[in-house]
C-alpha cells in the first residue's frame, strides 16, 4: 500500500446521484472520483446548483449515490443502513454547518459533550475533553454561555469544537464563513487549518466564499455534477498564510 | 450521566405554556381516573362495611340473597339444624330491614335496622365515641352514627325518637358507619329489630355462624349445606364478593366508573401525545443535527422517552397532592373516595404508560428524519 492511499481516507469512485425520475430526472451528481487526504484542507468550490452539498451528503454518508462507491476509513458506505451510516459518521466524521446548529437550550460545554455523549463517552472526563476543545479554540472563558450568548463567530467555534472533541478522523465543514464577516471567517478557516494540520486530519471544506481559499492546501471545483478541474492552492495562484 | 435527560428537561422547560398545557391535561386525567377509582373503592368499601366488620365464619343466606341488604327471609328453624353441625361453634340470627324513623319534630325518615346480639360479637357497632353497644339489650334502644344526627333528629346519646311508633333512645353513638344508600344504619337489639321491620320471630334475615378453632372448614361447609336445603352457605369472603359485585357490576355503577377512568386514562394520552409531538416537531432540527453528528436512533428516542417520564412524574406529583385533598375533604362525605397504597402506585404506573404510548407518536416522526435537512439552510 502507497503512503498516498494509507493518506486517503475518503475515497469517492464514479459516484453518480440522481433525483426524481424520468422527465423530473436530475443528475446531481455525474461521475465523481475524488480522494480527501489526511493532513490537507481540501476546499470544494463551485457555483451554486453545481453538486457541492450533494456530494458533501454522500461524502458524508447521509445520501447513498445511486452508483459509484464512497469509502470511509476503509469501509464501503454500499449496502449500509441508516444505523450503519449513522455509526460510520460518528466513529469518522466530525460536521461543522453553515447554520451551526447548535443547541439553544444547552451551553456551550454541553453542545460540545454532546457529540461525545452520542458516542457513549459520558462524566468528567467528558466534561474535561469539551472544555480542552472549546479552549483550543480560544472559547475557554465561554463553556457556560448559551449559544443567544455568543456571536455568529463564538457559535461557529463551538461548532468546531464539537466537530473535533471526539476525534474524528475527517472533518466536513459546510459554508462555515458564509453567516461570518471577514475576521470571524478568517478565525474559523485558521481553526479548521489547524485541525487538517497540526492533528493530521482531513479537512473537506464546501463553500463558494473566495476570502477562504488562501487557507487551503488543495482546491476541488466542481461544475454541473461533475469536477472541473483540481489542483494544489499553491499552483493556483494561492499562497497558503503563515498560521 | 448522560445528556439525554438533561436535553429532555431543556426542550421541556423551555417552552412553559406548553409545559404547563401538558401538565394540565395529565393532571386533569390522573386526578379523574383518581376520583373513579377512588369512589371505586369507596363504594366497594361501603357496600361491604357490614360483612367486614362482622366477626363471623360462615354466613347462612336466604336463596338467592345478593348482598347483605337483601330482605328475603329464612326460616329461624335452621339455626338448630347449623347449631348441631359437627364443628360449629354458634349460629346467631341477624334481623335486618327498612323502617320509618319519626323524629321529634314530627318528621318521618327512612332508617335501616340492623338488629343484632350485643353480647355475641357477631356483628356490634363499631368506632363507637359515645355511649355503651351492651345498652343495646335494655329496652328500646339504639346505637347511631353521630354523621347522621340531623338526619335523625338527635343530639347524642339520651336522643330519643320514634320507629314505627315505638319510642326509642340512643345509647351509643359511633363514628364512620355510613349507608352508601344514604339511609342511615340503626342498630337495634335483634329482638327489638323483629318489631321495627315486621319480621316474623320465626324469621331472621341471616344466620351468622363462627366454627370451632379446630373445625374443618370445607368439611363444616358442606355438612351446613346439607341441612340447610336451598339457603345459601358462603364463607365471609365469598359473600363479601357476591353483595361487592352485586352492587357494583350487578347496577352497573362499577363500569359506569371504569368508564369514566378509562375515559379519564384516554383523554390524558391524547393530549400528552398531541403536546409530546408538537414539541418533537418544534425540536425536529435539533434532532436531525443529532442523526447527522451520528447519534443512533435510541439515542433520540431516550430524549422523546425521557421527557415522556418526566411529564408522567411531575403531572403525577400534582395529581397526587390534589388526590390527597380530595380524600380529606370527601372522609366524612356520603361516599369517601379512598386511595389505597397500591391505587397510588397503579396510577403511578398508569401515568407513565399513558406518557411513554404518548411518546410513540413523536418516535414515529423521529424514524421518517432526514439528517440532510441540516444541509438544506
Amino acid at each position: 500500500m502507497t503512503d498516498e492511499m494509507t493518506d486517503c481516507i475518503i475515497e469517492a469512485k464514479s459516484v453518480i446521484r440522481k433525483f426524481g425520475s424520468g422527465a423530473r430526472e436530475v443528475h446531481a451528481l455525474r461521475g465523481i472520483d475524488l480522494s480527501v487526504r489526511r493532513g490537507e484542507l481540501t476546499l470544494l468550490m463551485g457555483p451554486s446548483g453545481s453538486g457541492k452539498t450533494t456530494l458533501l451528503l454522500v461524502l458524508g454518508c447521509m445520501l447513498t449515490p445511486t452508483s459509484g462507491t464512497v469509502t470511509i476509513c476503509g469501509t464501503s458506505t454500499s449496502n449500509l443502513d441508516k444505523e450503519a451510516l449513522a455509526k460510520l459518521r460518528r466513529d469518522h466524521i466530525g460536521f461543522v454547518f453553515q447554520s451551526y446548529h447548535l443547541f439553544p437550550t444547552l451551553t456551550a460545554v454541553q453542545n460540545v459533550q454532546l457529540a461525545l455523549d452520542i458516542r457513549g463517552e459520558h462524566g468528567r472526563r467528558a466534561v474535561k475533553r469539551s472544555d480542552e476543545a472549546l479552549a483550543r479554540v480560544g472559547l475557554e472563558s465561554k463553556i457556560r454561555a448559551r449559544p443567544n450568548e455568543l456571536s455568529g463567530g463564538e457559535q461557529q467555534r463551538v461548532a468546531i469544537a464539537r466537530a473535533i472533541v471526539a476525534n474524528p478522523s475527517i472533518i466536513l465543514a459546510d459554508e462555515p464563513t458564509a453567516a461570518l464577516d471577514g475576521e470571524n471567517g478568517r478565525t474559523i478557516m485558521r481553526s479548521l487549518a489547524d485541525i487538517a494540520h497540526e492533528r493530521d486530519r482531513a479537512v473537506l471544506v464546501v463553500t463558494h466564499d473566495p476570502r477562504v481559499i488562501p487557507f487551503a492546501d488543495r482546491i476541488v471545483h466542481i461544475e454541473d455534477g461533475l469536477l472541473a478541474d483540481e489542483a494544489p492552492a499553491r499552483s493556483n495562484g494561492c499562497v497558503r498564510p503563515k498560521l | 450521566m448522560s445528556l439525554t435527560f438533561t436535553l429532555a428537561s431543556r426542550n421541556l422547560f423551555h417552552d412553559r405554556l406548553r409545559f404547563i398545557a401538558t401538565l394540565i391535561g395529565i393532571v386533569f386525567s390522573v386526578v379523574l381516573v383518581m376520583v373513579q377509582m377512588g369512589l371505586y373503592l369507596g363504594f366497594g368499601h361501603m357496600v361491604t362495611t357490614m360483612i367486614d366488620h362482622t366477626s363471623a365464619d360462615i354466613w347462612v343466606v336466604p336463596k338467592g340473597a345478593k348482598s347483605f341488604e337483601d330482605p328475603s327471609l329464612l326460616d329461624l328453624k335452621l339455626r338448630d339444624r347449623v347449631a348441631g353441625v359437627q364443628g360449629v361453634a354458634s349460629a346467631n340470627p341477624l334481623v335486618i330491614g327498612f323502617s320509618d324513623w319519626r323524629l321529634d319534630s314530627g318528621e318521618v325518615t327512612p332508617v335501616f335496622i340492623v338488629g343484632v346480639d350485643p353480647h355475641d360479637g357477631g356483628l356490634q357497632p363499631w368506632n363507637v365515641v359515645d355511649g355503651d353497644v351492651r345498652a343495646l339489650s335494655q329496652g328500646p334502644t339504639v346505637a347511631v352514627d353521630h354523621s347522621y344526627f340531623d338526619r335523625l333528629g338527635v343530639k347524642g346519646v339520651g336522643g330519643t325518637a320514634e320507629i314505627r311508633g315505638r319510642r326509642v333512645k340512643v345509647v351509643a353513638v359511633t363514628d364512620g358507619i355510613r349507608s352508601f344508600t344514604t339511609t342511615p344504619y340503626v342498630f337495634v337489639d335483634v329482638k327489638n329489630a323483629r318489631t321495627y321491620t315486621g319480621t316474623p320471630p320465626d324469621r331472621a334475615s341471616d344466620l351468622l355462624v363462627r366454627l370451632k378453632p379446630d373445625a374443618d372448614r370445607g368439611k363444616t361447609i358442606e355438612a351446613i349445606k346439607a341441612q340447610v336445603g336451598d339457603a345459601g352457605v358462603l364463607s365471609t369472603a365469598e359473600f363479601r364478593k357476591r353483595s361487592h359485585d352485586f352492587w357494583l357490576f350487578g347496577t352497573g355503577a362499577g363500569a359506569a366508573l371504569f368508564a369514566g377512568a378509562l375515559l379519564g386514562a384516554i383523554v390524558g394520552t391524547v393530549i400528552v401525545a398531541q403536546t409530546l409531538y408538537s414539541s418533537t416537531k418544534d425540536h425536529l432540527s435539533e434532532f436531525a443535527t443529532l442523526r447527522a453528528m451520528g447519534s443512533s436512533n435510541s439515542y433520540i428516542y431516550n430524549v422523546i422517552i425521557y421527557q415522556a417520564l418526566l411529564n408522567a412524574l411531575i403531572g403525577f406529583s400534582f395529581a397526587a397532592a390534589i388526590g390527597a385533598v380530595v380524600v380529606r375533604m370527601t372522609a366524612k362525605s356520603a361516599l369517601p373516595i379512598v386511595i389505597t397504597p397500591w391505587l397510588v402506585a397503579a396510577l403511578l404506573a398508569l401515568t407513565v404508560v399513558m406518557c411513554v404510548i404518548s411518546a410513540i407518536g413523536a418516535i414515529f416522526r423521529i424514524v421518517r428524519i432526514d439528517p440532510a435537512t441540516v444541509f438544506m439552510r
